[in-house]
């Protein structure tokens, strides 16, 4: 083996998202060596791709928020599959973590008493979306960017040295988790993108905060990053995923022209009063709210319409029912012959508010119409349809410390599982990047400290490592990673949809398992220097592994929902609601395990009235819970 | 509804390249990375480019398109005639890694040369009140994707690498200008301006304005009203210290 690039540090954070950077910037301030490794140049991650805002119940907007009711909106939207610990800490720490941004610079869009103002979203009861305008993702990621930058100059102050304790290696991809001789973390393996020269790091903690798997579908709001890294990471390394089979597939992505298919239209839109209409002008949500949340949405236009201006006394328009909600009725309807020239259904704003109010609220949204599709939403409809835009599913992690089940692995942000059950509400993951970054840092700053020897990494596992990695370059066959990869998005699209089938699952696991043997005989031209074909090539067999996690766990799951609909079993099952699907990772493929949902604890329970919970739990999980005695709110 | 198109790419390193001619097929509503990427499928598998993305929204696709610094994925073919040859080449004021990737950690150093926010010491966390006519300045520049192509066609350094060390650019002199105008900052941002990132060496010729992607007024809005204050500053003391009287209460 040639001379391998080597370095040493406590913590090495996998991505450079919000999750990674906030678990980086924490790891730094427990005092710990951290190395982030980022795929993209810093500050791209596909975290400024966010628009709508971040959840948190500071109550800034309507007094009336508080954790209780941001848990019970998280709990609601996730279909109670959600780990309720997780939902707990998440509902009761996002305030601070956004008040904390303040404190790096942010500069969100303000209340009329100076402070953070809070917009209406997707299944939240109250406006509880920090903002800025419609691109609040890029205003996350630039303001940890800001503080890891803030963070160099004080050590470079201190100790000469911008990077003494916290490195940013950008264009960096790691291909292999490393383990010691006692299956502890011992660190990772990767190659820089610029040279293809691999590195190896040495740590006896890693956090996988790599984000989600859209790439392995065509029609996708994500961008080329999100191929399962992380996910494949942690199946490889012996921790296990859960709750794979629930993919969100967002409402409103753009639909024309094609190029542009899929790319997100924030549901800001709908939460600053734009409206769903079918071709024959019909506002058609009305026709789908679900029985488990009629009592909580409007059933007429005029009652919705009266709502943004006086929420306390009028029910929420069903536009902003959870998106899994949304996202199939907009499928109906287009399926029934209501859709748009382009296939979509039409969002509405232009008719329902004054441009100008439009071009401050909703820039980037205006701007992405009119370059890309030649639209102006100031004065005409725009066209949409659903867009695979995060996965639900993620690394199994204990809530309070991120822990998985590998020593010394932690996963934060989407690559982690659990936090948003079956289905995310919508400004749910700006905070969970925060929240459970944050404790990803400290639970591994923790874990580092308690340590009484590291593990180093096994030299055979290294240059296996490096083997696989050049496979491409000699292999024969002469398979185009290029072409493997569409056939994949279009198996994934069309058969693990948005809509699934026992027979069409199980073909897209005949097609998968075949994708897998040619994914084999991948070639790629040209050198290691900057080789995109060559990156395609080795992210493709972490997408086809996490596929097929997808793919496993829909085919097992005999109910629907959340991100998870079966039209051969409609319904939703209360014995289902018990059982989580675990996927890891034995030699013949990938296997399932069914496991036991840990029952909410009594107080949390509490929160809830008994008839909503009766539509949830069996009968021998509410047997001797009262519920929440009635009461308004 | 497609067409064969001619693009010109240039393809090499540090050492040298050139451009070399493809025909491509183009499809409706397509933007230049659906073409750069359609090359990467079909013809040129190892055709290094550097995208995330392809909505406009991170800034990794910046390159010069006929000349012009654009970002790929919001540049549409339906601008230009069909039997027009696209020409993609790579930013010129950065060195060349490979093809259409080049080297842009100039802004990175930058980036670290300009202190944190500041925020008075006593204000704790969840007490910031600011107004949003005060705070909407600094937004419009924080709207900034990072793209460089302000920095790539700046003529201060586009032609001149020796500038580069004095010169932080103007996406950073905006960066400076932001954390100047923030409601509650409390560092002097002024001096520093001129005296290290160089605000002087630029003479408001606005082509960072006219290539920017999110179409912030980066000269009207952040770099003529820095120079504006440095000024004010330089010719009286007791304006400056006014000011800063005024922002702590």
């Amino acid at each position: 083996m040639t001379e391998l690039e080597r370095h040493e540090y406590d913590i090495v954070v996998v991505g450079a998202g919000g999750a990674g950077l906030r678990a980086a910037i924490e790891a730094r301030e427990q005092g710990k060596r951290t190395a982030v490794i980022s795929k993209s140049l810093f500050g791209k991650a596909h975290t400024v791709m966010a628009e709508g805002g971040i959840a948190a119940a500071m109550g800034n907007v309507n007094s009336n928020d508080s954790w209780q009711v941001h848990f019970r909106d998280t709990m609601r939207g996730g279909k109670f599959l959600n780990n309720w610990r997780m939902a707990e800490l998440h509902a009761k720490e996002a305030p601070d973590r956004v008040w904390e941004l303040e404190t790096y610079g942010a500069l969100f869009d303000r209340t009329k008493d100076g402070r953070i103002s809070q917009r209406n979203f997707g299944g939240h009861e109250y406006p509880r979306l920090a903002h800025v305008g419609d691109r609040t993702g890029l205003e996350l990621i630039r303001t940890l960017q800001q503080k890891v930058v803030s963070l160099q100059r004080e050590d470079l102050a201190e100790l000469g040295d911008h990077e003494a304790r916290l490195r940013v290696f950008a264009e960096c991809t790691i291909t292999e988790l490393l383990l010691g001789g006692d299956r502890r973390i011992a660190g990772a393996f990767g190659y820089w993108r610029e040279s293809g020269r691999f590195v190896v790091f040495s740590a006896p903690a890693v956090i996988l905060a790599t984000g989600g798997i859209g790439k392995s579908f065509k029609v996708t709001s994500n961008s080329w990053e999100y191929t399962g890294d992380g996910h494949a990471l942690a199946l490889r390394a012996g921790a296990t995923l859960i709750n794979m089979e629930f993919i969100q597939f967002h409402p409103t992505g753009m639909v024309w022209p094609p190029s542009v298919k899929g790319i997100l239209v924030t549901e800001s839109v709908r939460g600053d009063g734009g409206v769903l209409k079918n071709s024959e002008g019909r506002r058609f949500m009305f026709d789908y709210v679900p029985d488990v949340f009629r009592d909580k949405y409007a059933e007429t236009e005029a009652e919705a319409d009266r709502w943004y201006d006086d929420p306390d006394h009028n029910k929420r328009p069903p536009d902003l029912l959870p998106r899994d909600e949304v996202a199939r009725a907009i499928n109906t309807e287009v399926k029934a012959g209501r859709g748009t020239e382009h296939g979509g259904v039409y969002l509405d704003i232009a008719s329902r508010r004054p441009a100008s109010w439009i071009l401050r609220r909703l820039p980037s949204m205006h701007h992405q119409f009119k370059e890309l599709a030649g639209v102006d939403i100031t004065a005409e409809p725009m066209e949409i349809g659903p867009t695979c835009h995060y996965v639900m599913g993620g690394v199994e992690v204990e809530p309070d410390t991120a822990r998985a089940r590998v020593p010394g692995l932690f996963a934060a942000g989407e690559v982690a599982g659990g936090m948003h059950g079956s289905n995310r509400l919508g400004g749910n993951s700006l905070s969970d990047l925060l929240v459970f970054g944050k404790r990803a840092g400290a639970g591994a700053a923790a874990y580092v400290d308690g340590l009484a020897s590291r593990a180093a990494p096994v030299e055979p596992d290294v240059d296996r490592a490096a083997t696989v990695a050049l496979a491409p370059f000699g292999a024969e066959g002469g398979e185009n990673p290029y072409t493997l990869h569409q056939e994949l998005q279009q198996a994934m699209n069309d058969l693990v949809g948005i809509i699934r089938r026992a027979g069409e699952i199980e073909q897209a696991l005949k097609r998968l398992e075949d994708l897998k043997q040619r994914a084999r005989r991948v070639t790629v031209e040209g050198h290691r220097q900057y080789n995109p074909g060559w990156h395609l090539a080795l992210d493709l067999r972490n997408m086809l592994a996490v596929s097929e996690c997808v793919a496993r766990a829909a085919l097992e799951r005999t109910e629907s929902r959340g991100g998870h609909t079966r039209e051969d079993y409609p319904g939703m099952s209360s014995e289902w609601r018990q059982h989580l699907l675990a996927c890891s990772l034995t030699e013949d493929g990938v296997s399932l395990a069914r496991q036991e949902q840990p029952p909410m604890r009594a107080d949390l329970l509490g929160l809830f009235d008994r008839p909503e919970l009766s539509k949830y739990l069996t009968e021998a999980e509410l047997a001797g819970h009262a519920g929440r005695p009635e009461r308004n709110g | 509804m497609g067409h064969q198109a001619s693009f010109r790419v240039w393809r090499g390193d540090a050492t040298g390249g050139d451009l070399r001619d493809y025909t491509v097929e183009v499809n409706d509503g397509e933007v230049v990375l659906d073409v750069i990427h359609r090359l990467q499928a079909t013809q040129a598998g190892d055709l290094a480019v550097r995208w995330n993305c392809k909505a406009g929204k991170c800034g990794s696709c910046s390159a010069e398109i006929n000349g012009r610094p654009r970002l790929m994925c919001m540049t549409r073919m339906s601008t230009f005639a069909p039997e027009e040859t696209v020409t993609v080449t790579p930013l010129r004021t950065f060195p060349v890694l490979r093809d259409l990737v080049t080297d842009v950690s100039y802004n990175y150093v930058k980036a670290r040369e300009i202190p944190a926010f500041a925020p008075p010491k006593d204000l704790a966390p969840g007490d910031y009140r600011m107004r949003q006519v005060d705070v909407e300045r600094s937004q419009e520049l924080r709207k900034c994707i990072e793209c460089f192509l302000c920095q790539n066609t700046c003529h201060v350094i586009r032609d001149h690498e020796e500038n580069k060390a004095q010169f932080a650019g103007p996406r950073y002199l905006m960066r400076v200008a932001e954390l100047d105008m923030h409601p509650l900052d409390t560092a002097d941002r002024q001096r520093a301006a001129q005296e290290e990132h160089g605000l002087g060496l630029c003479n408001i010729t606005k082509c960072c304005t006219e290539v920017c992607p999110e179409h912030i007024k980066i000269t009207d809005n952040a770099l003529i009203p820095l120079k504006e204050r440095v000024v004010d500053r330089r010719y009286d003391p007791l304006v400056w210290l006014g000011s800063k009287i005024r922002r702590r209460r």
